[in-house]
């Protein structure tokens, strides 16, 4: 049996090399640091994600319908009518939220270890644009239910285009294809959500890796393993990424699958935040719900866009910042001028930066979810206090600091006292 | 941060009690099958003379210990197959024109609304003249809808009008995701197969892993 | 055995059991996405059996019917009919149906259960197209030796009365029978044997 397969592989790969070649470039001969810890399984689980999206979005294609008359009650067929439905459904539902959830969190890696910088600027622009298709990917997605939530969220985010000085009302009926967000809307969202965005993620991710596998990966020490090398070539502080992190990351993998499987079989809406509750009342072009807030991973940048004050009367300020908030990651790897990469060996000035930027981007996500009035309102007036609501300030200064990361960046990472980097990676 | 988690958890909660008065827990049980045939009853008696549950059928109220026999006997009005859904006769044009707001579909409306929502909404009617229909609710001020229930609420106790409510929410509840049930039994089934692949992926990563120093 | 040869084979034996176990993991993952392109509950409501009123029918006319989609054939057949199925018997591919779908009450020569009446789905066995009446006067299009009964246009079998196919026809078997039941002298439901629904 075994020499069996072994013949059909020689035979295979004596027409095929490419297939093995690659296989040992990427899995069996790529040579990852050994220390890797628990924040290095985010990657790994980002494509697993992508892979649950991709085949539970298949097979929720075969029973949805994209029209206007349509869309709502096929969703709920899809929950009801069809065998295994539902769970499809919510691994789809549950899914976009554990993508950005992983996404988050491999970000965050990079941040605490450096891993933007210097040679793997590219790897990390790859990075921000996957961020930024995940965005859109999700944004038109959340269209498709066709609930109170989906429609007008997208009605207003839509609109945010509109603010675009001169071209803005064009570009927004432009978007829609027509006067407000309807049946033209929804086919047009559905067909950028099923194809158009999903080839363009996939296509990132695979640049994303090829980058990364030819700089090698960074790992918590910040040392370049490949400047350490034995005599036959091979980085003295690498192990091959395939037996070692394949098993390590297959440990990995159950356990968030353990935990995915918790909120999907017993909090698959948990508590509004992954399905909203108003998204079970059938879109109504005539009635806006009370209170309408995006989905939790878009809320730190709704936050910022409600914090920035109208200029001349105009929305835009709020709309360019949000936009800046997001095309500033992309300036990351050269606002850096530290010459350490992990936080190990960084000064009092980067950690105390990164952690108040991680409080502000907590700050603004949890405002974002909530009315501008939920912490009530100064008791004084003053000249200055063009709005009265504590939130809306507490969202002010965590957009200052959030976007103070990024400007003095450069200042305080050249001033700041950093350790001695060891020459090997500790374990 | 804890804390910060612990509010972002429960904020919606929140957010649903400020919109008006603190509501009373609904003291629903998905599993009590006699329960949700009690609500059942009372969903085809009252509602169902304004609001459908369009996409339910009533062959799945077998889920509900009936067999579709019984369903046929006793739950089905105006369909007359047990494999149709739930629909309301009434058009929802004549709906806007009688009540002002065509009576929404049912079918999801314990997943918008909360079942803690529907069990104080049912029970806070009260007699307002200057309503066009003689009603008015506590959950819900100015509601088109007048209290339909009023005659069990007349007729029953508090404790039994109580109950009838209960049931009826409880149905609502369960024909807002029929699946729930088997849901959460499934849910036990893969998450005792991921603990087996566990223990064997964390074996098998430790043995492999001797080898690093 | 020395050290080495132990390591690897207790490595090898986890590699096996962790596959094993997450291969079964993943065909049970399977199940929902396979499941779900099985007819859905609408499907099957669309599906159910349905009730007929055949009481209209002439002596030797067809009433097409519709059952999950398909045409089902009421044929009230006459005596001449009835009298062609013994003559063309030894032309046919499967005179006594053992080949062919038909529940066991139809599974007889006239392959119903009331004579007079054939109850049979429309579609011919070959590649599913729906085949066309033609009586025992269709002769000059039929030939010579024709008793009437049913040709398919599209690859031309044909079949007699009782919807048994002839020798030298594309189609293997004879035309199926659904599950039918008489609730009445003028009512019949198809798609469901048991009183009821």
């Amino acid at each position: 049996m075994a020499s069996r397969l072994m013949a059909l592989w020689d035979w295979f790969d004596s027409r095929m090399p490419s297939v093995g070649e690659e296989f040992r470039k990427h899995m069996s001969e790529y040579y990852a640091p050994k220390n890797f810890n628990f924040w290095y399984y985010f990657g790994v689980l980002s494509m697993l994600v992508l892979a649950v999206q991709i085949v539970s979005g298949i097979f929720l294609t075969m029973n949805y319908k994209p029209d206007a008359a349509l869309a709502f009650g096929s969703v709920e067929y899809i929950m009801r009518d069809v065998p295994g439905g539902w769970l499809i459904r919510y691994l789809h539902s549950t899914g976009g939220s554990a993508f950005f959830l992983v996404v988050y969190l491999h970000m965050f890696r990079a941040m605490l270890y450096g891993s933007y910088k210097e040679p793997r600027e590219l790897v990390w622009i790859f990075g921000v644009l996957i961020y930024l298709a995940l965005m859109a990917e999700a944004f038109l997605g959340y269209l498709l239910p066709w609930g109170q939530m989906s429609y007008w969220g997208a009605q207003v985010i839509v609109n945010l285009f509109g603010v675009v000085p001169f071209i803005g009302p064009d570009l927004a009926l432009w978007i829609r294809g027509d006067y407000v967000v309807s049946d033209a809307t929804l086919n047009r969202f559905f067909a950028l959500h099923v194809i158009a965005l999903p080839l363009v993620l996939l296509g990132l991710v695979v640049a994303h890796i090829l980058a990364l596998h030819d700089v090698g990966s960074n790992n918590p020490d910040g040392v370049e393993i490949k400047k350490n090398k034995d005599a036959n070539g091979r980085p003295v502080d690498g192990i091959p990424f395939h037996p070692y992190y394949t098993v390590k990351d297959t440990v990995g993998v159950v356990v968030f699958l353990a935990i995915f499987c918790i909120v999907m079989f017993f909090l698959p809406e948990m508590g509004g935040y992954f399905l909203e509750y108003n998204n079970f009342i059938p879109a109504d072009p005539l009635k806006t719900p009370e209170h309408i807030a995006p989905l939790w991973y878009f809320t730190p940048y709704y936050s910022i866009l409600r914090a920035v004050p109208p200029l001349f009367n105009s929305q835009f300020p709020g709309v360019a910042a949000m936009g800046i908030a997001t095309l500033i990651l992309f300036l990351l790897p050269w606002l850096d001028r530290s010459p350490v990469k992990s936080i190990r060996y960084r000064g009092v000035y980067y950690k105390s930066a990164l952690a108040m930027f991680i409080v502000a981007f907590l700050v603004l996500g949890y405002l974002g979810v909530k009315p501008t009035t939920v912490w009530g309102q100064f008791g004084f007036d003053a000249f200055f206090l063009d709005t009265k609501d504590r939130a809306t300030w507490a969202a002010r200064v965590c957009t200052v600091i959030y976007f103070a990361f990024f400007i003095l960046m450069p200042w305080y990472t050249a001033q700041d006292k950093v350790k001695p980097v060891p020459d090997r990676v500790t374990m | 941060m804890r804390k910060l988690l612990a509010a972002l958890l429960f904020a919606p909660a929140t957010l649903l009690a400020a919109g008006g008065d603190a509501l009373d827990p609904a003291p629903i049980e998905p599993r009590d099958l006699v329960s949700l045939q009690a609500g059942a009853r009372t969903f085809v008696n009252y509602c169902m003379n304004c609001h459908g549950a369009q996409y339910m059928r009533y062959n799945r109220l077998t889920d509900l210990g009936l067999t579709e026999a019984q369903i046929f006997d006793n739950l089905m009005f105006s369909a007359d197959k047990v494999g149709e859904t739930m629909k309301v006769a009434m058009s929802a044009k004549d709906g806007k024109a009688w009540f002002g707001v065509p009576p929404p579909d049912l079918s999801v409306i314990a997943r918008s609304r909360g079942a803690d929502w529907l069990y104080t909404y049912l029970r806070t009617f009260y007699r307002d003249e200057k309503s066009a229909n003689g009603w008015n609710n506590k959950a819900f001020p100015n509601v088109a809808m007048p209290h339909v229930l009023w005659k069990l609420q007349a007729e029953q106790s508090t404790v039994q009008y109580d109950i009838t409510v209960r049931d009826l929410v409880n149905f609502l509840v369960y024909v807002g995701e029929p699946s729930a049930q088997s849901r959460k039994s499934i849910g036990i089934v893969v998450l005792f197969v991921l603990g087996v692949l566990f223990v064997f992926a964390y074996a098998m990563k430790k043995a492999f892993w001797k080898d690093v120093r | 055995m020395s050290d080495n040869q132990k390591v690897d084979k207790a490595r090898r034996n986890l590699v096996v059991a962790t596959s094993v176990v997450g291969g079964a993991a993943s065909i049970g993952a399977a199940i929902p996405f396979v499941a779900s392109m099985l007819p859905s509950e609408r499907a099957k409501a669309a599906g159910a059996p349905v009730e007929v009123d055949f009481s209209r029918l002439a002596p030797g006319e067809l009433g097409i019917f519709e059952w999950r989609g398909k045409p089902v054939w009421v044929i009230r057949r006459t005596k001449a009919m009835l009298d062609s199925l013994k003559a063309v018997t030894a032309s046919l591919t499967d005179p006594a149906s053992h080949s062919s779908i038909q529940p066991e009450y139809a599974k007889n020569e006239l392959r119903a259960i009331k004579p007079e009446f054939m109850v049979v789905e429309g579609v011919c066995t070959h590649l599913g197209c729906s085949p066309q009446l033609k009586t025992a006067e269709a002769k000059a299009e039929m030939g010579a030796d024709w008793e009437g009964g049913f040709y398919c246009a599209c690859h031309g079998s044909k079949f007699d009365f009782a919807g048994r196919v002839f020798r030298g026809a594309p189609a293997p078997t004879n035309l199926t029978v659904p599950p039918h039941t008489f609730l009445s002298d003028s009512t019949l439901l198809i798609g469901d044997d048991k009183k009821g629904a």
